[in-house]
């Protein structure tokens, strides 16, 4: 998965790293499978993996040509970036090593029907306002890109 | 929890990919380059969300709630930066960032 996600931003070739990030994405869901959140990676999946992946392939193949080499930043700017980026892994994997988590052996499988009862239930620690919150931002989400992508193409072409 | 593997384990993996994403937003000159590694960073992050929620609060359930609201959040924020991405290469025939200028009015 490490692999995959060095590959994914190192490629020269769109096409390439999108589909580099989808390999990370589907380990990712294997995470989840593990952990035992089945519905978790069942969203990781088709959100991620159905959904993400597909617009950004079209995307690319919208904008590019699929043989053009990118450019990418010079070599120095890559190589302190690079330094800066290990120096943060080491500092944040110390601190994770150095604190003691008290973790707690257990067994509980989570069904979907827990997670859809919590997340709609209207006593505490329900979840019922994120929830109408979030499906309002999705809503406006869709129409603003409905509008971004076909709004301004008929006021060019008006220009024009 | 997953027999034999500890948490520091999961977390060092969700920590390295982080910063991988890091590196590729701050190299890459390609908006959707760009966008990739938003992706890679919001998705250490959830599964640090439900990591942490699975080995230390195995009974709640915060932490796959937050994740779904994550990647609903990074589903909308992807669709709309496609969107924009798109409707600039139309524009300006280009999607490198140097070349971005035109975005003010």
């Amino acid at each position: 998965m490490i692999v995959f996600a060095i590959a994914a931003v190192r490629n020269r070739k769109m096409l390439r790293s999108v589909i580099y990030l989808l390999f990370v994405l589907v380990g990712i869901a294997g995470i989840f499978f593990l952990i035992d959140y089945n519905f978790l990676a069942a969203v990781q999946l088709t959100v991620y993996a159905g959904g993400i992946i597909v617009l950004m392939i079209f995307s690319v193949l919208l904008v590019h040509h699929i043989e053009l080499e990118l450019e990418v930043a010079k070599p120095l700017k890559q190589i302190i970036t690079a330094i800066t980026c290990l120096v943060g892994t080491g500092i944040v994997l110390t601190n994770i090593y150095a604190h003691e988590f008290n973790v707690v052996e257990n067994n509980i499988s989570t069904t979907t029907a827990d997670i859809g009862s919590r997340m709609l239930s209207y006593e505490a620690g329900g979840f019922i306002l994120p929830f109408e919150v979030i499906s309002v931002v999705l809503l406006a989400a869709m129409i603003g890109a409905i509008v971004i992508a076909k709004g301004k193409k008929l006021t060019n072409k008006n220009e024009d | 929890m997953i027999e034999g593997i500890t948490i520091y384990e999961i977390l060092t993996v969700t920590t390295i990919i982080f910063f991988i994403g890091v590196y590729g937003f701050l190299t890459r000159k390609n908006l959707i380059s760009i966008l990739i590694s938003v992706e890679l960073i919001l998705n250490a992050s959830v599964v640090n969300f439900v990591v942490i929620n699975k080995y230390l609060y195995p009974d709640m359930l915060q932490g796959v709630f937050f994740s779904i609201f994550i990647i609903a959040v990074a589903a909308a924020e992807t669709a709309l930066a496609i969107s924009i991405i798109i409707n600039l290469y139309r524009q300006i025939s280009s999607v490198e960032v140097e070349d971005t200028e035109m975005m003010k009015h």
